[in-house]
């Protein structure tokens, strides 16, 4: 288990610096497009811009819970712990962007709609997720044994993933057969906006990469630290 | 063994330890009894009312109630480490899980079958013309129900705050149950009562999905 750890975590080297300044460009790139290339929509003026982030940001959350899916089945099928890091890594930094699009959905919202949060399918669903993703996260701190976490929180996690198309469906038919304020989608996109919604998309998605890298790599020193102590309690 | 055979032997054993005390079913009726009388009390429910807001109630309560009845499925192995027992049994260590997802289930669609002429009469809606197809969403619902709960149950009870993390784990799934389960028995409700074939075939797919990713972490999940 000890010599598992070390091996484990000296064979990630640390993020490098080049990758950390390429996302750190990317991200200024995208706030400069955002802010300033775009044209400012019609009808919803300035407050329309928090789009391209809010936007970008549940695309890249939707991908860090796919992440999740995927440690989560590798973990049972290798029993590698390494696929459980790659999980809790993933499934902290998705919530952190759902996060971020439940913050940014309502300051959106207040100006346009004029009111704070609607029950709408997108916004109900998106609020469930994060729950969902949150109880994956709490179980996990209800755990104490390495393995016994893994295990269960796998199990957890892949049900939580199969979920989510359900949880769309459900909400989607649900909220079309009732009455809703109308959500304008903003007709056709112009290619600028488009352009912009997508370079947001890849500065997320590289900060996504980022976070979950240094998340992994603490959750590796934590099990090498856990294994040190051990060995220490068996030798004193 | 065969799979079916050994999940009908763990089955007997569930159903003969619950019906020696009868204490789940028992609390768990009185239990969803005073959910629906305190539910009275946060609207006016008159007969128009009821018929819009009544299933969504009734629907929360047996969640509510699953979500607590549950726990025991696997915690009652824990007082003399039966569970170890049943694992050196010589069958498909799914077996153990889908015994009790039966126990389960006929628990739960037990306790829903008492209380729904209460929740008739309390609600003032007419079921008996809609039995059938009444019962028939109570079970599709409760399959979903008794699914997730029993892996659930399994993955809480190697938890601390097993009470509070059933819960927590179980409703957020079962969201997607809940409004379908709502939804269809409001359309069976209606006059003239309408089943919707949507929702019925969410609720197949549901069960369908969840039953599968049980049968594949099943083994898993029992492990030592």
């Amino acid at each position: 288990m000890g010599t598992e750890a070390q091996s484990e975590t000296s064979s990630r080297a640390v993020i490098s610096a080049p990758s950390v300044l390429a996302v750190f460009l990317l991200l200024a790139a995208a706030s400069y497009g955002a802010l300033i290339w775009a044209p400012t929509e019609n009808t919803m003026g300035l407050v329309q811009r928090i789009f391209y982030f809010h936007v970008s940001s549940a695309w890249t959350g939707f991908v860090s819970f796919i992440l999740v899916f995927v440690g989560s089945v590798a973990y049972l099928r290798t029993r590698a712990l390494k696929w459980d890091w790659l999980s809790v890594a993933s499934a902290e930094v998705g919530v952190a962007f759902f996060t971020i699009v439940l913050v940014t959905g309502p300051i959106w919202a207040k100006p346009v709609w004029g009111i704070w949060w609607t029950w709408d399918a997108r916004l109900t669903s998106s609020f469930l997720l994060w729950v969902l993703f949150v109880s994956y996260l709490v179980l996990r701190t209800l755990v104490d044994e390495p393995e016994r976490r893994a295990l269960v929180s796998a199990v957890f996690g892949i049900f939580a993933a199969l979920d989510i198309p359900l949880v769309y469906f459900s909400i989607w038919w649900f909220r079309t057969q009732h009455p809703q304020p109308v959500i304008g989608d903003g007709g056709s996109l112009d290619a600028r906006m488009g352009w912009v919604l997508l370079l947001c998309w890849a500065a997320t998605l590289g900060v996504m990469t980022v976070l979950i890298r240094l998340r992994y790599r603490l959750e590796a020193l934590r099990a090498e630290v856990d294994a040190y102590r051990m060995e220490a309690s068996r030798n004193a | 063994m065969t799979l079916a055979r050994a999940s009908g032997v763990i089955l007997a054993k569930e159903l003969r330890t619950e019906f020696r005390s009868r204490e789940l079913l028992g609390t768990t009726v009185v239990f969803v009894l005073i959910v629906i009388v305190l539910f009275s009390f946060t609207f006016n429910p008159t007969s128009s009312e009821s018929r819009r807001f009544g299933p969504g109630l009734l629907w929360l309560a047996f969640l509510f109630a699953g979500s607590l009845m549950l726990q025991s499925s696997f915690l009652r192995e824990q007082t003399n480490d039966t569970l170890a027992a049943l694992r050196l049994a010589p069958i498909d260590p799914f077996s153990i899980l889908a015994g009790k997802m039966a126990a389960n289930f006929l628990f739960l669609l037990l306790v829903e079958v008492i209380l729904l002429p209460v929740f008739a009469v309390l609600y003032n809606v007419a079921i008996l013309p809609v039995l059938g197809q009444l019962l028939l969403v109570l079970a599709l619902g409760t399959i979903g129900l008794a699914a997730t709960g029993t892996v659930f149950s399994a993955v809480a009870a190697q938890a601390r705050l097993r009470e509070l993390l059933l819960p927590l784990l179980l409703l957020p799934v079962l969201a997607p149950v809940l409004i379908a389960s709502t939804e269809a028995t409001i359309g069976v409700l209606r006059d003239p009562p309408e089943l919707s074939m949507v929702w019925l075939t969410f609720l197949a797919c549901f069960d369908v999905v969840f039953l599968t990713a049980a049968w594949m972490v099943g083994e898993y999940l029992l492990e030592e």
